[in-house]
């Protein structure tokens, strides 16, 4: 399993994905400082406000959701990049085949498959993350609640989204499979956006709606939940307003998310590996 | 009686309602060189991958070395070169070798990856990037890659269908080296004259069942004799070696001047075009 690990890990430094990767993130981060410069400055004149809004945590809180969205996003691709072929795409190819004829059970070249995967692309969030906070931190004197606890969240979701790439990888082309999980990503963020919608109304229905796809497609989830600890202690207009927007996450999934997560990561390449061990190739 | 280092019993494999093998048995011992012949969708690719744990069977049962196909233990002792394969491009040929050690469990390091390399005919090319080699020496590097670990079984699927005639030779040249070696080989051509010239046995399948099987001199026969007179050539249909004595008398006795005789064999390729015809 570490060897496949390891193997797909050089080829994506080999193949050069981790440099360009690299360059647009500096770039990114750059347009991002740029960005978070102007907004702190332009709030700085909301202060003393008689409505009890804080700017500042309010224009950090949103600067860094937007940032979220992105790292989470690019990460997604990464995943999807990293895993879309895994089974059907590099058997149609050839690459597959010299390796599974070697004393290397399907399960854990998937499992090598995973990680490697979950590597880079959770890594790749978090190292965004991690940025994003120290940017708007050291621009905005703005720092999140729990960092740690959004970093796990924000990762933990990347992870997630390998994953449901490695299962599709065994049923679909690597073309049809990188489409679907991609729509796949768009739909689950959609119906978070609508449960934000159903919590402001309120709607029971959108919330319905909301709560189902958080649990079939657990990355949304995690993504709300990692938005909703950066202000956790965020109260009153400020919170309100945080919460309500596109980039804040009202609702509480509760304790069950994280096991959810982490049990459905685990039956997705279960579920993978077992339709892969009576694939013929 | 020595457990066949490939043994293949009642074998089916269905794909929806086409039957890719029907019932196909036969064994390959210890060291044999083992020609698997047919025309395009008889079967080949299917049994070889079937044999390495690629495709499951639909019925019947393969082992190798005693081992269930497609087992940990079945794989342990085979090398495989498909048909359609690709290394990464990113990687250096020893690289692939490398990789492949680690997979096959061979600690024989360097001194194996130089050996295999030279073997096929790359000695030289061992940090080239495998993006910038022909097809021909892709070709190489995955008869190379099947003998990482000292394979007992080799299954080669179509290994020349890349290769110029120099090529052609140098996979003669290693099996016959493999030969000697003891190494078991199932080499699945189009190749008729490579099949004549190497191996031991000829297997001939056709639409998912086995139509010929035997030493490539037994599926010959004798298609006559042929006798050079001072008049022209004289062809005496179906007779055979033992009748040449014979004629040359009674030709001799009627006078003729005969300046040379011939037995006259079908070759391999008119057998298997009777065959699968």
């Amino acid at each position: 399993m570490i060897l496949v690990a390891r193997h797909a890990l050089r080829e994506s430094l080999r193949r050069r994905i981790f440099a360009v990767v690299l360059a647009l993130s500096v770039l990114f981060g750059a347009l991002y400082a740029f960005g978070a410069h102007e907004l702190f400055k332009d709030v700085s004149g909301f202060a003393g406000d008689s409505s009890g809004l804080d700017a500042k945590t309010l224009a950090g809180a949103t600067i860094l959701g937007l940032a979220m969205f992105g790292s989470l996003f690019l990460g997604s691709v990464l995943a999807v990049f990293l895993t879309a072929g895994a089974v059907r795409g590099d058997a149609e190819t050839g690459t597959l085949q010299p390796l599974i004829v070697r004393p290397l059970s399907r399960r854990r070249y998937l499992a090598g498959r995973l990680l490697a995967a979950s590597v880079v692309s959770a890594g790749y969030v978090a190292f965004a993350y991690l940025g994003a906070v120290l940017l708007t931190g050291l621009i905005g004197h703005w720092w999140p609640d729990n960092v740690v606890g959004s970093l796990i969240r924000l990762s933990g979701a990347a992870v997630v989204v390998s994953a449901l790439a490695l299962l599709g990888s065994v049923f679909l082309t690597a073309t049809a499979n990188g489409i679907a999980v991609l729509m796949v990503y768009g739909a689950g963020l959609l119906a978070g956006l609508l449960g934000e919608i159903g919590d402001a109304v309120p709607s029971h229905s959108l919330q319905r709606i909301a709560d189902i796809a958080s649990w079939a497609l657990p990355f949304e989830q995690l993504y709300r939940d990692a938005l909703r600890e950066l202000v956790g202690s965020a109260h009153g207009v400020t919170g309100a307003i945080i919460q309500l927007g596109p980039l804040g996450g009202s609702h509480d999934a509760g304790p069950l998310l994280l096991p959810w997560a982490v049990a459905y990561v685990v039956l997705a390449t279960l579920l993978a590996a077992w339709a892969f061990t009576r694939r013929d190739v | 009686m020595p457990t066949p280092t490939l043994s293949v019993s009642a074998l089916v494999k269905r794909y929806g309602a086409t039957e890719a093998l029907r019932g196909v048995s036969f064994d390959i011992a210890e060291g044999e060189l083992v020609g698997l012949l047919g025309p395009n969708g008889a079967g080949k690719s299917t049994l070889t991958k079937i044999a390495c744990g690629l495709v499951h069977p639909s019925a019947g049962a393969v082992t190798v070395a005693g081992a269930p196909a497609g087992s940990e233990a079945a794989r342990r002792v085979l090398g495989y070169l498909a048909e359609l394969f690709r290394f990464p491009g990113w990687c250096t040929a020893d690289e692939v070798l490398v990789l492949h050690q680690r997979l096959a469990g061979s600690e024989k390091g360097a001194g194996e990856r130089r050996e295999l390399l030279e073997l096929v005919g790359l000695g030289s090319e061992g940090a080239r990037r495998v993006d910038t080699m022909s097809k021909g020496m892709q070709q190489r590097l995955g008869l190379a890659q099947a003998l990482v670990g000292s394979p007992r079984l080799l299954l080669l699927d179509e290994p020349t269908s890349a290769l110029d005639p120099a090529g052609r030779r140098t996979v003669r040249d290693l099996l016959g080296e493999l030969r000697t070696r003891g190494v078991t080989v199932l080499l699945n051509t189009h190749l008729l004259s490579e099949v004549e010239h190497t191996c031991d046995r000829v297997l001939i399948l056709d639409r998912g069942a086995i139509v010929a099987d035997g030493a490539p001199g037994e599926l010959t026969r004798p298609r006559g004799i042929e006798v050079e007179l001072a008049g022209g050539t004289r062809v005496f249909e179906g007779a055979s070696r033992e009748d040449a004595p014979r004629i040359v008398a009674e030709l001799v006795g009627a006078g003729e001047q005969v300046f040379a005789v011939r037995v006259l064999r079908s070759t391999l390729e008119e057998r298997y075009l009777e065959v699968v015809a």
